[in-house]
């Protein structure tokens, strides 16, 4: 396994905030999906090792999180809401504008490998329907315009 | 956002005005802390009493007195009693603890504060949904700056007692925010949710340990509560509802948007603050609590009787807004994340479209929910895509007659009540639906949209 420093030390800090280092599960996860793009069964075995408990615990929970993947994904990670609020202000038209963009199919990185786009479940901001995470930042509400935007900023940042 | 005449903040006092930002700062120059001030200097027992008199009711879901879930924790095992502040928010229709979480952080830590000191917590965690880093890294660095004062983690505030405050973050699964779901999620494992009995968190929780577990709204009224006193917390609100409610609105209205009220019609929600519908639209039904409630439709006379013997008729609009209210009219209040639909919206493709959200968040343990909700998910959907069977209306009802009440956990309900409530409000629709659509010339581009499964 080769993380990086930074990940190293998260990951030392985060054990001992536990009661029983299994509850470190999710948050070693997420240092490592975030330093490596996805979770390969060397770092869960690893994962296990360091937290004491069988690889099997680990597996289980990668597998059962939507959030948690096996492999790896676009630069971007794309998450449009799709949700009945965010349907019914056009979530589905924000959607197929940004696979058009990208010329991506939903949940296939694009044939850039600039991003993957797939749907999410209520982002807990129905309030501005509709809305979509771009990595960790939401945008509100989204018209198939600002769509076009935000995909024009990610090429634009992509190529810089 | 603009805070509305109508509208009576407690919670969202702060959060909302200019310049106020999350930093501790802000929440000390408007008396911040100063409940957990006098916290301290209370007897424990003191606290969970006014609690308990002020009769607020969890905010969470199932609208649960927090004083008396407090009083179940067992504080004879000689185990450490553990606090959780659920800010899983996922039931759909649901975005106000993000507002707390990310622009007044200081409040719910104090709100746990004053909870943890009363409950005698050690130790105690916010789960906060995946999809809310910002929130998370809100938390954690107020939670920094809370310790660097002295009002978390050791001897707080001089007074011989401590607790840390640990945020975890989810990973995208709707099922963590029902508390023993959570709870196995924080203890490093799937998201199952646990039997009750014997599982009752205030007994056997994290780590089989007693554990509470509190929406972030509830835990933050703690705050007012020593602020204002029981008797006058109670002030606010009809009896048995106590205190304001922030209420989340989206869909078909001309001001959506959380807005927080005390006592006050669905009407007066709906039409005089957020707006009512769009120009030239009209509401044909109300999701009230979060999308696992069942829908009110709109031109129906909600009658019965009160417990007084006095009997009520309310149109829609007249529905008082609030737990007892919204339940007299057959739903919940739930989560307080109220979809409205206008008479643009299909509800079979609505139905769909929810479908589709429970058949993908079902942790599967039970099997008529992971095998009901995929066969509802099946039907709805092939209904919006044209291929409904005559038979349809009455499989789902049966499917989700299969599921309600034989599942491990409350999830079960939330799949098979918007089933049941649609079917029941809307049958029509639902029957003309299935035969229109097999119309192979019918258009169902938007029905397509609003289903939005794939
Ligand atoms: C399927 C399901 C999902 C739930 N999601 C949430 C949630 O996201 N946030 C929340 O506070 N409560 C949620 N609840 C309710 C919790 O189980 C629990 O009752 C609540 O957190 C208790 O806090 P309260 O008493 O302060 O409301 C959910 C319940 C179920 C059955
Ligand atoms: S009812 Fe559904 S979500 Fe709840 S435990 Fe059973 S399978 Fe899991
Ligand atoms: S439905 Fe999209 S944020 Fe809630």
């Amino acid at each position: 396994m080769d993380l990086k420093p930074e990940t190293l030390a998260e990951i030392e800090a985060a054990i001992p905030k536990y009661p029983e280092a299994q509850s470190a599960v999710m948050p070693l996860l997420h240092a490592i999906q975030k330093d490596q793009g996805a979770i390969s069964n060397e770092a869960a075995e690893w994962v296990a090792e360091k937290l004491g408990i069988a690889p099997i615990n680990v597996l289980s929970v990668v597998t059962f999180y939507p959030f948690f993947r096996q492999h790896k994904i676009g630069k971007r990670h794309i998450r449009v809401c799709r949700t009945l609020s965010c349907a019914m202000a056009g979530g589905s038209k924000v959607c197929d504008k940004v696979l058009s963009e990208f010329e991506a199919e939903l949940n296939h990185a694009s044939p850039d490998g600039e991003v993957t786009v797939e749907f999410a479940e209520c982002l807990a901001s129905c309030g501005s329907a509709p809305v979509m995470l771009v990595d960790e930042d939401l945008h509100e509400n989204l018209t198939v315009e600002k769509a076009k935007e935000i995909c024009d900023k990610i090429k634009a940042e992509a190529k810089a | 956002m603009a805070i509305h005449p109508k509208e009576q903040r407690l919670v969202l006092k702060y959060a909302d005005e200019p310049g106020y930002t999350p930093s501790i700062d802000s929440y000390l120059a408007h008396g911040g802390y100063d409940m957990l001030k006098k916290a301290v200097t209370m007897e424990p027992q003191a606290i969970i009493d006014e609690v308990k008199a002020s009769t607020l009711r969890g905010r969470g879901g199932a609208g649960f007195p927090c004083g008396l879930k407090w009083s179940f924790v067992d504080r004879k095992s000689g185990k450490p009693i553990y606090l959780i502040c659920n800010c899983d928010e996922s039931e759909p229709g649901t975005f106000k603890d993000r507002q707390i979480v990310h622009k007044d952080p200081h409040q719910l830590i104090e709100g746990m504060m004053i909870s943890c000191f009363a409950n005698n917590v050690a130790k105690a965690f916010i789960y906060i949904r995946e999809e809310m880093p910002y929130g998370a890294k809100i938390l954690d660095e107020a939670i920094l700056e809370a310790k660097e004062k002295g009002f978390v983690g050791d001897n707080v505030l001089g007074s011989g007692y401590s607790c840390e405050i640990v945020v975890h973050r989810g990973a995208a699964a709707y099922i963590c925010g029902e508390e023993t779901g959570l709870i196995e999620s924080l203890e490093g494992k799937r998201a199952n949710p646990r039997i009750k009995p014997p599982y009752f968190p205030a007994v056997l929780g994290l780590y089989n340990c007693p554990t509470i577990v509190n929406n972030v709204e509830t835990l933050c009224n703690a705050v007012h509560i020593l602020d204002m006193g029981a008797e006058g917390f109670k002030k606010i609100g009809r009896p048995n509802n106590a205190g304001t409610r922030i209420w989340c609105v989206s869909g078909g209205v001309q001001r959506p948007g959380y807005y927080e009220v005390g006592e006050m019609t669905l009407g007066e929600l709906v039409y005089d603050i957020c707006g009512g519908p769009l120009p030239g639209r009209s509401i044909k039904a109300i999701i009230p609590g979060g999308s696992s409630m069942k829908i009110l439709k709109n031109g129906e006379r909600y009658k019965g009787k009160n417990p007084d013997g006095s009997e009520y008729d309310w149109g829609l609009e007249d529905i008082p807004l609030d737990y007892d209210g919204i339940a007299a009219a057959g739903s919940m209040s739930g989560s307080g994340g109220m979809m409205v639909l206008d008479d643009t919206v299909s509800i079979p493709a609505a139905l769909a479209n929810l479908m589709a959200f429970y058949s993908h968040e079902s942790c599967g343990q039970c099997t008529p929910c992971r095998e009901g909700s995929l066969w509802l998910k099946k039907i709805t959907s092939r209904m919006v895509h044209g291929e409904a069977r005559p038979e349809d209306v009455d499989l789902m009802l049966d499917v989700a007659g299969q599921i309600a009440g034989r599942t491990i956990c409350a999830f079960g309900f939330a799949v098979a009540w918007p089933v049941q409530s649609y079917i029941a409000k809307f049958e029509d629709e639902f029957r003309e639906y299935a035969a229109h659509l097999s119309d192979p010339n019918a258009d169902r581009q938007a029905i397509k949209e609003l289903a939005c499964n794939g």
